[in-house]
């Protein structure tokens, strides 16, 4: 669809009035947050009536190589949790786009967004019940299998990807189902009277069409896992130190918010750059 | 290139049968129109030849081999679909050559197969676009490419140009009929469009719930409808009811007209067709005399529609109505009120079952 450059600019006029509410929101609940948190991280110290300005904060990333590796930990959960999610994800969404119709199509997309339903903490704590020794895993695993098992889980790497993933999955089912649900069916049934196999189809059709959406959801998927502290805590125990856990640390038990402030504009600052290094492949796929 | 048969073919859906019991041939090198109105299964055949849908019961042969448990990838099948289906994602040449890739041909033979095929729909210079860079009539050209590069057995279009306005469709139509003649695949055309069916295709099939209502080729289909539905799906019919007395035929509203030529009916009610194009209208007693032979009904002009060439007169013949198409440049225009007579040759007239 061509839009000329004059319904283009009307309509923005027009659109003012409902995109203002949305700004204004942007604006008291990021903006100016973020500038307090800004300031913090520029602070000596909190407690002090009279606070100095310093870079220090910043300083002590770099001087504890201690911080880089545990980014570099969260990076990799990050993009191992992404990647599952695509794994799981992409199918599951195939399926329910492609395959399902009708009632059967609801039912299961009600399970799949069920677990945004859910209180986040009761989801992972739900997790703990399951994934620790004697728990609900352990106890059918044994009671399946003809061999004694010993299922532990809890407070481990695994643990955590298991509740990351669970906490995760959704964004990852609804954009791929929404970029799968937009490809016309005559396109599949044209590849096939052309005379190609299901992979062929999946490989040279589907995929680069639905790219946009598992893109999408992968960065929605990644950046908060990068932060995430709530289910490395609860699940990983030792094992669950990771970035996010040390930001947190910072504000609620150490309470050194200039340090946690700082750390956390690195953080932002990593994301960024990772999300700009893409942009080029980004940009292609859509 | 192929012969397709279709025998005693069944698809419902739940309860409702979309495709009832049809059975056709399609020749080697026909071009086949499916028409009939919306819902009555055309697509689902056509589907079911193209192996996306599979029959309930009976068989489809091509080149005399049942088709109906292989997939619709190993069937070599060429399909148009109604809103083309390019794959947006790659260029025109890309989507071209997507059949042959497949296929796994590479490289240099690829490349002259889609240069070729882009020349035959006039599309040489059009390789790079996008199809969204692309008018309808230019998508329209694409998808055939697409759909016959790969040399299918059979070309399936559902209702390939009911998309674009109306020029550019009769340009079409006689494109899609010379690109036919030239490739000579078995060509299966699904329409609505009855004029696009008669000036197209060299056989018709008329589809009506799901059965196959006649076939034939298209002027034996016009001429010699064989129900009331293919009289007048198939262009307009006046339809005359009566009763067979003594040799003749006597109308409801009165007139005592020749039987059908070819009727063999001595008694009971009969339901016969005329084309408004075979009924002649005159100013009644202006002197001339019927042919000997004619039929000759008398009526009153009730309405006059204008077509430019020729007029279609309305003309109420005691209490039924007649439709006559009058050439404008053979009779002089007549008024509304004028007393007219109807006749027509009993050659004309149709008996339908
Ligand atoms: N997948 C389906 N599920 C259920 N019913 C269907 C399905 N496909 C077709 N039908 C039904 O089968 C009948 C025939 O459909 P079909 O699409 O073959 O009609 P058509 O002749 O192509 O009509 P149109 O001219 O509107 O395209 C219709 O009543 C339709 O509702
Ligand atoms: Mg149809």
């Amino acid at each position: 669809m061509a839009v000329t450059g004059m319904t283009r600019t009307n309509g923005l006029k027009k659109a003012l009035p409902l995109l203002l509410p949305a700004y204004g929101w942007l604006t008291l609940a990021i903006f100016l947050p973020l500038s307090a948190m800004v300031y913090f991280s520029l602070l000596t110290t909190m407690s002090s009536t009279t606070p100095s300005l310093t870079l220090a904060n910043y300083a002590a990333f770099f001087s504890d190589p201690l911080y880089a590796v545990l980014l570099l930990r969260s990076v990799k959960l990050a993009l191992l949790v992404m990647m599952i999610c695509v794994v799981i994800g992409f199918p599951a969404a195939y399926v329910l786009a492609k395959i399902f119709k009708g009632r059967a199509r609801e039912a299961i997309f009600l399970i799949v967004i069920l677990p945004f339903w859910s209180n986040s903490l009761v989801r992972v704590f739900s997790w703990s019940m399951v994934l620790r020794e004697g728990g609900i895993l352990d106890v059918v695993l044994n009671a399946i299998l003809p061999f004694k098992v010993s299922v532990d889980l809890m407070y481990s790497y695994p643990a955590v990807v298991i509740g990351l993933v669970h906490s995760y999955l959704p964004y990852m089912v609804l954009t791929c189902y929404l970029s799968l649900q937009a490809i016309d069916d005559a396109l599949i049934d044209a590849a096939r009277s052309l005379g190609a196999s299901r992979t062929t189809i999946l490989r040279r059709v589907i995929a680069p069409l639905a790219l946009p959406g598992v893109l999408a959801g992968s960065a929605l998927i990644f950046i908060p896992v990068i932060g995430s502290f709530m289910e490395p805590r609860i699940l990983g125990g030792r094992g669950g130190t990771l970035y996010g856990t040390v930001i947190e640390d910072q504000f609620t038990a150490v309470y050194n918010w200039p340090l946690g402030a700082a750390l956390s504009f690195i953080l932002l600052a990593v994301v960024l750059a990772i999300l700009l290094a893409a942009a080029p492949v980004l940009r292609k796929a859509a | 290139m192929a012969r397709v048969e279709v025998q005693n073919v069944q698809r419902a859906f739940g309860d409702h049968k979309a495709v009832d019991d049809v059975s056709i041939t399609f020749e080697d090198g026909g071009f086949y129109a499916l028409l009939g109105p919306s819902g009555s299964g055309k697509t689902t055949l056509l589907r079911m030849i193209a192996g996306f849908e599979f029959p309930d019961s009976g068989s489809i042969r091509i080149d005399g081999a049942a088709v109906e448990t292989v997939p619709a990838n190993k069937r070599r099948i060429g399909m148009v679909f109604q809103n083309y289906a390019l794959f947006p994602h790659m260029s025109v040449a890309a989507n071209v050559a997507f059949g042959l890739e497949v296929s796994g041909q590479k490289g240099k033979d690829v490349r002259r197969a889609v240069s070729e095929v882009l020349d035959l729909v006039q599309l040489g210079d059009f390789g790079k676009r996008r199809p969204h860079q692309l008018s309808g009539g230019q998508r329209q050209r694409v998808a055939l490419a697409r759909a016959i590069v790969t040399k299918p057995r059979v070309l399936l279009l559902d209702e390939p140009l009911s998309a674009l306005d109306k020029a550019l469709r009769t340009t079409m139509q006689g494109e899609l009929k010379r690109i036919q003649r030239e490739v000579g695949v078995t060509t299966i055309f699904v329409t609505h469009d009855q004029d696009e069916a008669l000036s197209i295709a060299d056989q018709i099939g008329i589809l009506k719930d799901g059965r196959i209502v006649q076939s034939g080729a298209p002027e034996e289909i016009y001429d010699r409808p064989n129900s009331e539905f293919a009289a007048t799906f198939l262009g307009d019919a006046n339809i005359l009811d009566g009763t067979v007395v003594e040799g003749r035929l006597r109308l409801d509203n009165g007139a005592v007209v020749a039987l059908p030529l070819d009727s063999t009916q001595t008694s009971g009610r009969m339901r016969c067709a005329i084309r408004p194009e075979r009924v002649r209208l005159a100013v009644r007693n202006a002197g001339g005399r019927a042919e000997p032979g004619a039929t000759v009904v008398w009526g009153t002009v009730r309405r006059r529609l204008f077509s430019g060439s020729f007029s279609r007169y309305a003309v109420d013949c005691g209490g039924s109505e007649l439709q006559a198409i009058a050439q404008r440049g053979a009779t002089r225009d007549l008024a509304i009120g004028t007393e007219v007579e109807l006749s027509w040759d009993r050659r004309d007239l149709i008996a339908l079952s």
